[in-house]
């Protein structure tokens, strides 16, 4: 347990002494806080309408939910990024020897590797979730919604996270384990938009979907087939990267 | 007492191509294994195998007593390895690495300063400890990679090539440090350079297209080479037959006009009877020199002996 902490600390510290975690977390700061202002604009210059129509949207499904939407898009754009480097660049650098001859299991490697890169991801979901926290000086929230919108851009995070882990695992170039990383994530989530063209929708691409699960949590409903399903696909994706890891030293 | 590292009948296979094939051996506390071998014979792939980095196709491995499949975490415990590429981690500064490394063994927290401390006073890193490894020498960061493989005091030290892309002063100072750290510890350490085997190490082991063809201490390797040459020049075309005749000579060889090369065994040092047959005779010698045996020649004569 400790070693996995303290690879875990390492990754994270590594991640922090190059540019690269100030950037992401600034360029999406500012991103996201340009789209959230949007939203806020729009909530204004609409509130007078909506002040006349029974059960119209509040704020929080005017701002929170897009915001935490986007949020998820833009992140299946930028996790392919953060993630590459984790186990290809220790192979590349033959960095990896020094981890495989310590007393360390391969499990603690993968998860410590794992849970390094989901502190960077978890402080920059914390920290979009700060936007939405500071209408509060001026308005009122759904904040059951805010929580329930704050737990599915975690969850898809840490799916997010896995599959970018795994790839980076198998790939032998960083920007190959990226650009599959991307693939894999863009189809899961697109998937859906096939099923709703025609007019059958296939169940099955419903269900594998990332996008309908993170909808369907979004919208405030935490039902516990969206919870397990990214908890699935995340274990899933980490104990396949276990594997991996492990048919390194087997082949080469 | 229990042997450090026990190989048994360690095979190696890369698809078809057989790597490593059946070999074995000991190391005991005290030993320093020099692992000879030309370029591709498998010195490195053993030296993975016995880091745990690449599992072997068949054979086992106990270090310290655990096997190294079955019990993995115990058995790497008493380890430190120094890849051929050092494992370093160039965004940080020589402290840092250090002070990681020493949390991935298992390094007490209260003990970690001491220890990273003590490696660095014994790899002459002091002056660099608060530089980034990046910045560094090829040299400084090879000896933050042995800094790296002795930190947790580890009963088993695996070092391959560690000498490359050192100054000879460094190597020197290298050397005295694995012939020091020998004394209480196992080493095996990978090298091409023989005179690196004869001044560091106890035992020798030449590996040749995976397989184990000699396995000795170094007096048993200077045995192996007691046989020696003499580069002869004469004014006057000397008779070799006479010279063939003096005892203790081998073979001789013509080089050029009057030029020989006489291959002696060392048993029956015959240098003096040499020239003084060759003064006697009147061929008037000019030069008399000893050629010293390189690795290749004592390398093209165990294979050979292998092969026969």
């Amino acid at each position: 347990m400790s070693m996995i902490l303290t690879i875990a600390s390492r990754e994270f510290k590594s991640l922090f002494i190059s540019p690269l975690a100030w950037t992401v977390l600034a360029i999406l700061q500012c991103l996201l806080a340009y789209l959230f202002l949007t939203q806020v604009e729009t909530f204004t210059l609409i509130q007078p309408k909506l002040a006349t129509i029974d059960g119209a949207p509040g704020l929080t499904d005017i701002v929170v939910t897009p915001l935490y939407g986007n949020a998820g898009i833009i992140l299946l754009l930028v996790t392919p990024l953060l993630t590459m480097r984790l186990i290809c660049e220790e192979r590349r650098n033959k960095t990896l020897s020094l981890l495989l001859s310590a007393p360390i299991s391969t499990v603690d490697i993968i998860i410590g590797k794992y849970l390094g890169i989901l502190g960077l991801l978890l402080l920059l979901v914390f920290l979009i979730t700060l936007m939405p926290l500071s209408l509060l000086i001026g308005g009122g929230l759904d904040l059951g919604k805010l929580a329930a919108n704050f737990l599915a851009l975690l969850l898809l995070v840490t799916a997010f996270t896995s599959t970018g882990l795994f790839m980076s695992t198998i790939a032998g170039h960083p920007t190959v384990a990226a650009m599959g990383t991307f693939g894999i994530l863009l189809l899961l989530w697109i998937l859906d938009w096939s099923a709703s063209m025609n007019d059958q929708r296939s169940e099955l691409f419903e269900y594998l979907s990332l996008l309908r699960h993170f909808q369907n949590l979004q919208s405030g409903l935490i039902s516990s087939i969206d919870i397990s399903y990214f908890l699935l696909f995340t274990a899933t994706f980490i104990l396949l990267s276990i594997r991996s890891l492990n048919n390194h030293r087997l082949q080469k | 007492m229990a042997n450090l590292i026990a190989v048994d009948h360690l095979c190696r296979y890369y698809g078809k191509y057989c790597a490593v094939n059946d070999v074995s051996f000991t190391l005991a506390k005290g030993e320093v294994l020099g692992f000879l071998g030309p370029n591709g014979a498998g010195k490195t792939t053993t030296m993975q195998m016995l880091s745990g980095n690449l599992a072997p196709s068949s054979g086992q491995i106990k270090i310290n007593g655990f096997d190294l499949l079955d019990q993995p975490n115990k058995a790497k415990r008493s380890l430190g390895y120094l890849p051929d590429t050092p494992p370093l981690y160039k965004e940080l500064s020589v402290d840092e690495f250090l002070h990681y490394c020493a949390q991935l063994h298992g390094v007490a927290k209260n003990t970690i300063a001491n220890a990273v401390n003590n490696a660095k006073e014994r790899c002459g890193l002091g002056t660099v400890s608060h530089r980034l490894i990046a910045n560094l020498s090829k040299g400084f960061q090879q000896r933050v990679g042995i800094a790296q493989a002795i930190l947790h005091n580890p009963d088993v030290i695996i070092l391959d090539e560690p000498t490359v892309g050192l100054d000879p002063i460094q190597i020197r100072e290298i050397r005295t440090l694995i012939r020091e750290l020998g004394q209480d510890h196992g080493i095996i350490l990978s090298t091409h350079i023989l005179t690196e085997v004869q001044e560091s190490c106890s035992h020798v082991q030449i590996i040749h297209q995976g397989q184990l063809i000699f396995s000795e201490s170094i007096a048993g390797l200077n045995q192996a080479m007691n046989t020696g040459s003499l580069q002869v020049t004469t004014r006057w075309t000397p008779d070799t037959s006479v010279l063939r005749a003096i005892p203790g000579v081998n073979s001789i060889e013509n080089i050029a006009d009057n030029q020989l090369r006489i291959h002696y065994s060392a048993a029956n040092d015959p240098t003096r009877h040499i020239a003084e047959t060759i003064i006697a005779k009147g061929w008037e010698l000019q030069e008399l020199t000893p050629v010293k045996k390189s690795m290749e020649d004592i390398f093209i004569a165990l294979t050979r002996d292998s092969e026969r």
